[in-house]
């Protein structure tokens, strides 16, 4: 390509094909072949190795929302489970932590903003359209009933020493609607962050969005299942390690449904480095406290370490989805190899109508 | 698209026309007036600290917060070109359906004419100006969860500086990766390279997501955005998008029927997975040798599909509770 003498110090060029270990390549990259393409194979190029779609300003603080937002709609329903089935002790926890971990969530989440004195513009309208601002909502009127409910179990905690006056009546009366308020957008809280990350255009979140909200819901069930196994006596924890191993078992069985429909290129990320260590070790966490909680769950410190465990667990797959999806936008093979192969499928099937590219 | 996505439709009844650009690729010189001419415009800080990329002549990077017009060059071999215009060949012979007018077959033109490529050349540079696509369903406006982005009476798409609050979703939400979150004022403008001496520019927008305006000040003036505007070769024209698609479509002919089959458009088709782009494209090669995703697709078009899956698995939750009591009860 020298064109003159000055260009002998020009850096070598990037290959115009990755080649790839035998180990990132799919086996499945010979499917189609026998039948003459109609145009050439998914190849990999790009412009100097720059990353294509750009990675959400989302840093640990996200995380750690994703993390405490499973964690309060968990324990919301537990709540309301120990309410209506007569756990004192369960559902005054499991309020107790509804409030905290949504608390903390929310500061966690404003904290990210790069204009957080302005985090209340998140309520000037209802956008369907936009996770978010579903999800600011959900948030809010979780944290309402939340809120009451757990200001209900502290009054009576301090022996009715908040100053309340008159509105401790009310406070009683409502504290079970509030409660069963909380619980009603407990599903919600734990399920909206999936669509949240996979209503974009990263490649990761966006090949996961068949499955990532039941990874979710596992991993908030287990976490806040966890929980409660620590602040609750073994006596009214039942409920509580039940869930946390049903929420073991859907966790096992979302992830591994999840991968099987991605694109095998756009979960790689959920494989490779920090994200894919996180996410093993979030499975194994996963399986040693779902393991002992079913089995040495009635003996209070065996039921408390396994507690750990599954909160453990449930941190790793929130951080290791999150840093997953970041890391998948910078390398744009994850965004140019898995769109090349969708648009050759479409082509090979004879849907030729819809490509942004077009000869005329 | 499914009934939630945006479209610009929904402004029609303004009466004004949707306004676009069709950056032709194949006559840019790669001056990078336009890069300058909206940096000045919009008074947008510098975004590096004047380090040299080794990308050919391109020290800009790409598009981001700070930078909303950037010039890619793409230096290519004789065999880069072949596979180029191979790969355009490809296209004209998938048989693409016209969008002309109907009875004007532009395939058919194309095949009575003498399409003998011309030498190949050893060599050549392929510069494009890119910048925000101004998508028809955009996937930014979509996602923002204050309305700070909105579909301005152009049809275009803006933020609205004073609402946005940095959640960032639209930045992640853009299939193209143009929006951005400005940072905080470390790349501001140094005092030295500032139009008054000794008086440093504040940054302006910080925390808040910033891209291309299409010159929204200037358009409402009747202007041209500054880029088009500067544009000395008018490799970057601006009108309303039906104009700008037909001259489009206009020239990706002309330049086939030289047997330039490399050309190829980029955002002219309105049934794509974005609607068709407001900003349009004449490029000579395929769209990711340009750092363009190849086959972009609005998030939102499958929202819908999300959120069932959502309430599947919020009702599982809510299953596995209930079980989990009946289940604790017993112990």
């Amino acid at each position: 390509m020298t064109v003159s003498g000055f260009d002998d110090y020009r850096p070598p060029e990037p290959p115009r094909r990755r080649k790839l270990g035998g180990k990132l390549r799919r086996a499945g990259t010979g499917e189609g072949r026998g039948e003459v393409p109609v145009v050439p194979e998914a190849e990999f190029t790009s412009y100097y190795g720059r990353p294509v779609v750009k990675p959400p300003p989302w840093g640990d603080p996200i995380a750690v929302y994703l993390f405490l937002g499973g964690v309060a709609g968990g324990s919301a329903l537990l709540g309301v489970g120990g309410q209506l089935t007569g756990r004192p002790i369960l559902c005054r926890n499991s309020r107790l932590a509804a409030l905290a971990a949504v608390g903390v969530g929310a500061v966690a989440l404003v904290a990210d903003l790069g204009r957080p004195e302005r985090f209340l513009n998140m309520l000037r309208t209802i956008k369907p359209t936009s996770p978010m601002s579903l999800g600011s909502w959900i948030l809010t009127a979780f944290s309402a009933g939340a809120g009451v409910s757990a200001v209900s179990e502290i009054d009576r905690m301090t022996g009715s020493r908040l100053p309340l006056g008159p509105l401790r009546r009310l406070l009683r009366v409502l504290e079970g609607p509030a409660g069963v308020e909380a619980a009603v957008f407990a599903a919600p809280l734990s399920v909206y962050t999936a669509v949240l990350l996979s209503d974009t255009a990263n490649p990761t979140w966006n090949a996961a969005r068949e499955d990532l909200p039941f990874v979710f819901v596992s991993s908030a069930s287990l976490a806040a299942a966890g929980l409660a196994m620590i602040t609750t006596p073994a006596e009214e924890a039942g409920p509580a390690r039940a869930l946390a191993v049903l929420g073991v078992a859907g966790e096992l069985t979302a992830i591994r449904f999840m991968e099987k429909n991605m694109d095998p290129v756009a979960a790689e990320p959920l494989h490779l480095d920090g994200p894919g260590r996180m996410l093993a070790w979030s499975e194994r966490l996963a399986v040693a406290g779902g393991a002992g909680a079913l089995i040495g769950g009635r003996h209070r410190l065996t039921a408390a370490i396994s507690g750990v465990v599954l909160l453990g667990a449930s941190a790793l797959t929130r951080f290791g989805i999150l840093r997953a999806g970041i890391r998948s936008t910078e390398n744009p093979r994850y965004t140019i190899e898995p769109q090349k192969s969708r648009l050759a499928a479409r082509r090979r099937a004879g849907v030729i109508h819809d490509s942004i590219t077009t000869s005329e | 698209m499914n009934q939630l996505t945006e479209s610009p439709d929904h402004v029609r009844h303004t009466g004004h026309p949707r306004k676009g650009f069709f950056t032709d690729t194949s006559i840019c010189i790669g001056c990078k007036a336009c890069e300058v001419a909206c940096k000045e415009w919009n008074r947008n800080p510098h975004d590096s600290e004047y380090e040299l990329l080794k990308s050919s002549y391109d020290n800009t990077g790409s598009l981001g917060a700070d930078t909303w017009r950037h010039v890619a060059f793409i230096e290519q071999d004789r065999e880069q070109i072949g596979r180029a215009r191979e790969s355009g060949r490809a296209l004209v012979s998938l048989g693409m359906p016209s969008f002309g007018p109907p009875g004007q077959d532009q395939a058919s033109n194309l095949a009575g004419a003498d399409t003998t490529p011309p030498d190949t050349s050893d060599f050549r540079w392929l510069m494009s100006s890119d910048v925000c696509k101004h998508c028809t369903n955009a996937g930014c406006l979509d996602v923002c969860p204050t309305g700070a982005l909105f579909r301005t009476e152009h049809g275009t798409v803006v933020v609205q500086d004073d609402v946005c609050n940095g959640c960032g979703t639209c930045v992640a939400g853009c299939p193209f990766g143009v929006i951005e979150r400005r940072s905080d004022g470390t790349a501001g403008p140094k005092a030295k390279r500032d139009f008054t001496p000794g008086e440093q520019a504040p940054t302006r927008n910080v925390g808040v997501a910033q891209k291309c305006t299409l010159c929204h000040d200037r358009i409402v003036d009747g202007q041209t955005p500054a880029c088009a505007q500067a544009c000395p070769t008018t490799s970057i024209k601006y009108g309303e998008r039906e104009d700008m698609v037909a001259a489009a479509k206009e020239r990706v002919a002309q330049l086939h029927a030289q047997g330039l089959t490399e050309a190829r458009l980029y955002g002219a088709n309105d049934s794509d997975g974005v609607g068709g782009t407001g900003s349009v494209f004449l490029l000579l090669d395929e769209p990711e040798v340009y750092g363009l995703p190849p086959d972009p697709r609005v998030p939102t078009a499958d929202l819908p599909r999300m959120f069932k899956r959502a309430g599947i698995a919020a009702a599982g939750m809510l299953a596995a509770a209930t079980a989990a009591f009946l289940v604790g009860g017993r112990a």
